[in-house]
């Protein structure tokens, strides 16, 4: 195997090839992906990264593309990480982002890579961050992340953009939905995309009223002026925008540009990306954390004794906490 | 966790029809391949840049418009220009028998015909990388520390 290192240089260097691969080693896990990327944790912080997810057949990668292409004409360098899912029965995976990305495809100073989700849920794959983190430690300058087609609980892009795009199209619900939680809430900026289509201007008032709902207001109640609390206080100061494009067309794609570079200054200059930095950095430090140590459980305990246990609840003979428990005696 | 094979389908040239490269898409996404699709009216070039920056094992094309002993050898050609000289070419669509060993020349590893089940063609992968088929679908387990 090429080593690591050597290959990271090269990529820095403008060697694709050599980026392809080590976007590969990151994935596949292990020792050699953990000494990588401490070894190119000193090189990143320098891009932006910005987020879209939203519902499958939303056209978050005909979006993707559209930014890609505003981003290229100003000059600067776009890496691209389209996740889909991997199938939970055979592991395999359809990824098919590329296809609506065909216009910056070529482009040399664009780079597209496809994941698949490898069993993880939350909307990226497990190596997603690191593979953000290796294309800005070779330069990249904007960072695209398309999450896999997402409903409600799909929300781990919040934790790994800076900016974060839901993207909504018409007809995909009803204004429950909107209210639920989930999704809506990590919104910094809302997109309703294909607002060429009938129902668009229904999608669009429903998501107005959902924002006003979440916002601090005074209201008049048995003549006393009240004031009822914001729901998200954490996004105080930052009203998120609802954009309207027309993706395949590239309708609305500069406003949506102008939005982003107003929320990036707006993170700069709240303390919020600061502190939005600090709290990304504690949790998945906690969430490697987690993992590192389950890893040793199933080493330490071997998988024989794991499945006794598992043997154990089904027969009901303990319950899992119970398990647990012993689990953690024999460390 | 093991590795996963990535196989790039795409479409040369200009021919509209990809449901044949689509039932293999699925087929081997079934099979526990990761399957990148790239869609119609690809250029050699377009399809090489793919494979690199996708960094794929395997690259399958699928052509049924009878360009095939141009833009065959040409996606070959492409992808050594980038140094991907190990990925694993293969082919399918309609190409006349007596093409198929020209074609190999060139370094199209195999030439699937219609009538190519898809079982032959995820057995021919697995045995090019030494696998057998239901190793691609082992499932991950967390790395020892």
């Amino acid at each position: 195997m090429q080593d690591p290192i050597a290959l990271f240089e090269r990529a820095r260097a403008g060697d694709r090839r050599a980026l392809a691969r080590l976007v590969s080693l990151l994935e596949n896990d292990g020792e050699v992906a953990t000494r990588l990327s401490a070894h190119l944790f000193p090189y990143t912080g320098n891009a932006y990264v910005i987020g879209i997810t939203g519902p499958p057949g939303s056209g978050k990668s005909t979006l993707v593309n559209a930014l890609a292409r505003a981003y290229r004409e100003r000059g600067e360098t776009v890496g691209i990480v389209a996740v889909d899912p991997s199938s939970p029965f055979t592991g395999g995976a359809l990824l098919g982002d590329r296809i609506r990305m065909q216009d910056v495809a070529g482009d040399p100073g664009v780079f597209i890579r496809s994941m698949a989700t490898r069993g993880r849920l939350g909307g990226l794959a497990h190596a997603t961050r690191e593979v953000v983190r290796a294309l800005d430690a070779v330069g990249f300058q904007r960072i695209l992340v398309e999450t896999v087609g997402a409903g409600q609980v799909e929300v781990d892009i919040a934790q790994a953009a800076d900016t974060v795009i839901v993207v909504q199209a018409p007809g995909l619900g009803d204004d429950i939905q909107a209210i639920k939680a989930g999704i809506l809430e990590i919104a910094d900026i809302l997109v309703v995309n294909k607002a060429d289509r009938e129902g668009a201007a229904a999608t669009l008032h429903i998501l107005r009223s959902m924002l006003s709902l979440g916002q601090s207001a005074v209201v008049r109640h048995h003549g006393r002026a009240m004031t009822i609390q914001q729901v998200e206080p954490s996004r105080e100061g930052w009203l998120p925008p609802i954009l309207q494009t027309v993706a395949t067309a590239g309708q609305g794609i500069p406003e949506l540009v102008e939005a982003i570079e107003r929320h990036r200054i707006y993170l700069e200059e709240s303390g919020e990306g600061e502190a939005r930095r600090r709290r990304r950095i504690a949790e998945e430090l906690a969430a490697l954390a987690r993992e590192r140590l389950w890893a040793r459980v199933v080493h330490q305990v071997g998988r024989a004794r794991l499945d006794g246990l598992v043997e154990q609840v089904i027969r009901r003979e303990i319950d899992l906490h119970t398990a647990v428990e012993r689990l953690l005696k024999e460390l | 966790m093991g590795r996963k094979i990535r196989v790039l389908i795409a479409k040369p040239g200009l021919d509209g029809h990809d449901r044949g490269a689509k039932v293999i898409a699925r087929a081997l996404r079934d099979a526990g391949f990761e399957v990148i699709y790239t869609g119609l009216r690809q250029t050699p070039e377009m399809i090489a840049e793919a494979a690199l920056q996708e960094d794929v094992d395997v690259v399958g094309l699928s052509i049924l418009s009878g360009a095939h002993m141009t833009l065959l050898p040409r996606v070959v050609e492409e992808l050594r220009k980038r140094g991907l000289d190990d990925v694993l070419v293969i082919a399918g669509g309609i190409i006349p028998e007596e093409d198929v060993p020209a074609l190999k020349a060139a370094g199209i590893r195999e030439v699937f015909g219609p009538g190519a089940s898809t079982e032959s063609i995820i057995r021919f992968i697995c045995d090019h990388f030494g696998i057998r088929p239901e190793d691609l679908r082992a499932a991950g387990e967390p790395v020892a520390s």
